[in-house]
């Protein structure tokens, strides 16, 4: 079997089990509706597996494929294919999204149980996976396009999933459109690229990329800056990234696969993708690159702050994707595509620890509420641990690898790629900081009331449905929440997706020892061949010493969150009350949400009042209701003139015929 | 004989005729009214028929009549239709038809 055929494999079981869960939910009962759903990506998975291995028979150099299945459009010079192409980077990417997708499957199985939606949920993310399986392996922009523009739909729904919640599907609405000026960048690169390359194919692009284009030429500048749009939105980086830390009004494993594990690496794969055309504009990929470090260092100041607990995991995602938006732009591309996987895993995993956490709580998001649950719930506490020593970088866990495999190339780099690596210590300390910030609030003290209950009859608290955010009254049909919440306690389905995942979490690094083993960059060295970026390569030594400083922030930064939350737990209100000020600024998201209303949402809205009250009332409505007054005065002539008397039509007709005979008599004369 | 008699007689029966449908109200009159048009049209080209000296007016004249007695089927048959309906045989109480 080709390594071609295996990918067509992986596209298809998704879409597949999308359609069947789609059309058959009136048939299928709801527990074989979610196996098919999980079995569905898990042979996507499988599938994904036997490419890898067919792909591993090849030689390095000849590790990419293409192959099309038809013509889409072949017109006028265009010549577009439904075509994937193959190669090392498409394969990494194919693993840890359909991975990391079966175990979200896998724990949305017991998750979602009770939920009156359980069918479209599940033809839903199968729908996503398939998305993103498409963008991934799509063969050139055109289809690159399609799987993104499906990614972002997927996403609005899942986003919107209990529609009957406002908060939801506003939610929902604004990660569309912020999403769709994502999709207007992307189109517009790909239509620079038609008009300066004349093709779409990824091979072609890339092969006449260096020969037609001069470094930094305008034109190729502008393709990058297009693109840089488009991954901007899908990767929630400043200033696109307000939707991100909203999506979290959806159901949280949707948070854990779409808005943490996959959908938002989108921009990550398309910079490492089309990094031949970076490396012809350095001054793109270095906005690019400052982009990600102010996102990374912004995002991690608003995670320190937020009280409500899946939005401070959200905003610890925009940070981590800063981290390897910066390291693909920069030119670490494998360490940034490492960086992506291990923080697939620790991110999907405090997701589902939070998700767990939240039932625990009658699906209170509030952290300020939250204590003591280290003794209520055991396994999603260690798990919950797990997924925060490898954020927060801890000595010997993934995140500790991946994160400073990619300072250590900014150092490495040398020049003014230095400010990268020092203020990327300096995110790694927020970052430890407020991982184990929740860690303590969430784990440490006395039980909650819930976790109380939990502790001493074994049952998860249940109240009255209402909405967290708002606190409106809800009931449990369609379209809200269901009414069982369940944990990972009580639910084995969960317990194994987290379980994988916490091993994942922190032994994934060991696959990439500085000095010791590579398997990551050495699988991803043939994408990138040929770059001299890619060349440059940290010492063993460097990179050992990078480790060290790593480690010694991470065990900082637990320490001082440990002082501040743990041993004197009075310092923070102090601190807060100190630099009121800088906490008014973090607590209210640096004022994002604010500046895009001021400067894009109200000229939108004035500019379309005006056009309602002036051109629509006026220009629009003269125009209809003149073409409408003078059918009205034409017909009335005519009316008059139809009064039913024979005889006056026959005067009409004789007066008119002798009108006539005159006018040629005297014009004949 | 010249061709005005001819004209002026042909004339003065279309006037007859189209003042006829003007000022008459029974649809039986008007039927009548609308022959004599068009036998005053046919006397008209029969008469420059002959003075032209060929066939081609008679021609004419011919179709007109095979026409005119079509038009009179129709009509009557209405007049008929108008009549066993108990309809009032006057035109200008039928004029549902106004706009």
């Amino acid at each position: 079997m080709s390594v071609s055929f295996w990918a067509w494999l992986v596209l298809l079981f998704p879409l597949l089990g999308s359609i069947v869960i789609g059309l058959g939910y009136r048939v299928l009962p709801a527990k074989v509706a979610g196996a098919i759903g999980t079995v569905a990506i898990g042979l996507a998975f499988a599938c994904g597996v036997a490419a890898l291995l067919s792909l591993l028979g090849d030689q390095p150099e000849a590790r990419h494929h293409a192959s099309s299945l038809w013509n889409y459009a072949s017109v006028a010079g265009l010549d577009i294919k439904l075509g994937i192409f193959v190669d090392p980077l498409s394969i990494f990417m194919v693993l840890v999204v359909s991975g990391v997708s079966t175990l979200i499957h896998l724990y949305s199985y017991g998750y979602m149980q009770s939920d009156a939606g359980y069918h479209r949920f599940f033809s839903y993310l199968n729908f996503f996976v398939f998305s993103m399986l498409l963008l991934v392996l799509a063969g050139n922009f055109v289809l690159l396009i399609v799987g993104w523009a499906f990614v972002g739909f997927a996403s609005y729904a899942l986003i919107s999933f209990w529609y009957r919640r406002e908060t939801a599907t506003r939610a929902g609405m604004k990660a569309f459109v912020i999403n769709v000026v994502g999709d207007i960048g992307l189109v517009l690169a790909a239509f620079l690229i038609f008009r300066e390359l004349g093709s779409f194919d990824y091979g072609t692009v890339f092969e006449r990329a260096p020969e037609v284009f001069s470094t930094n030429q305008w034109s190729i500048t502008a393709i990058c800056l297009l693109l840089l749009v488009g991954a901007f939105a899908k990767s929630a980086q400043l200033p696109l990234h307000t939707w991100l830390p909203d999506a979290m009004e959806g159901p949280t494993p949707v948070s854990s696969l779409i808005h943490a594990a996959t959908m938002v690496t989108a921009g990550v794969y398309l910079i490492a993708r089309t990094h031949v055309l970076f490396e012809l504009a350095p001054t793109a990929a270095d906005v690019a690159a400052f982009t990600g470090l102010a996102t990374l260092l912004v995002a991690a100041t608003m995670a320190l702050v937020m009280t409500d607990l899946k939005r401070a995991i959200a905003y610890s995602t925009m940070s981590q994707i800063g981290y390897m938006i910066m390291g693909v732009s920069i030119g670490a591309y494998s360490a940034g595509m490492f960086h992506l996987m291990t923080h697939a895993f620790f991110k999907a995993l405090l997701f589902m620890a939070a998700g767990s956490i939240i039932a625990a709580m009658a699906n209170d998001q509030n952290i300020d509420r939250m204590s003591g649950f280290g003794k209520a719930m055991r396994f999603t506490s260690i798990t919950f641990v797990c997924g925060a020593l490898a954020l927060a970088a801890f000595p010997g866990s993934s995140g500790f690898f991946s994160k400073d495999e990619i300072l250590a190339y900014a150092a490495a780099r040398g020049g003014m790629y230095v400010i990268f690596t020092v203020l990327g210590y300096a995110g790694a300390l927020l970052t430890a900081v407020y991982s184990f910030r929740l860690v303590f609030r969430v784990l440490h003290g006395e039980p909650c009331d819930e976790a109380r209950e939990l502790i001493e009859t074994g049952h998860v608290a249940h109240e009255a449905p209402k909405n967290p955010a708002t606190g409106e009254p809800e009931d449990t049909d369609v379209g809200f929440p269901g009414p069982e919440h369940h944990i990972a306690e009580h639910s084995a389905p969960m317990r194994v997706a987290m379980g994988v995942l916490a091993f994942g979490a922190i032994f994934a690094g060991l696959v990439q020892v500085p000095g010791v083993d590579d398997v990551v960059t050495k699988f991803l060295d043939p994408v990138w061949a040929g770059s001299p970026l890619a060349a440059i390569e940290p010492s063993t030594l460097a990179d050992w010493e990078g480790l060290g400083i790593g480690g010694v922030i991470a065990l900082l930064g637990i320490g001082v969150a440990y002082v501040l939350y743990v041993a004197r737990p009075e310092l923070p209100r102090r601190l807060e009350t100190r630099l009121r000020p800088l906490h008014t600024l973090f607590a209210n998201k640096w004022y994002f949400d604010e500046a895009i209303d001021f400067l894009v949402v109200r000229p939108a809205l004035a500019v379309g009042r005006f056009a309602n009250r002036v051109f629509e009332r006026f220009v629009v409505d003269g125009l209809v209701s003149g073409t409408e007054g003078g059918v009205r005065g034409a017909g009335g002539v005519v009316r008059a003139v139809q009064n039913g008397f024979v005889r006056s039509y026959a005067l009409l007709l004789i007066a008119g015929f002798a009108g006539l005979a005159l006018y040629f008599l005297l014009s004949s004369s | 004989m010249t061709i005005e008699w001819f004209v002026i007689l042909s004339a003065l029966l279309f006037a007859t005729g189209a003042l006829g449908i003007l000022l008459r109200r029974s649809p039986m009159v008007i039927l009548l009214c609308l022959e004599l048009m068009l036998n005053a049209g046919n006397l008209a080209l029969v008469a420059f028929s002959r003075m032209v000296g060929n066939g081609q007016g008679q021609v004419f004249a011919v179709i007109v009549m095979v026409i005119a007695a079509c038009e009179v089927v129709v009509g009557l048959g209405l007049i008929v239709a108008i009549f066993r309906r108990r309809l009032p045989l006057d035109v200008d109480d039928l004029r549902e038809l106004r706009g």
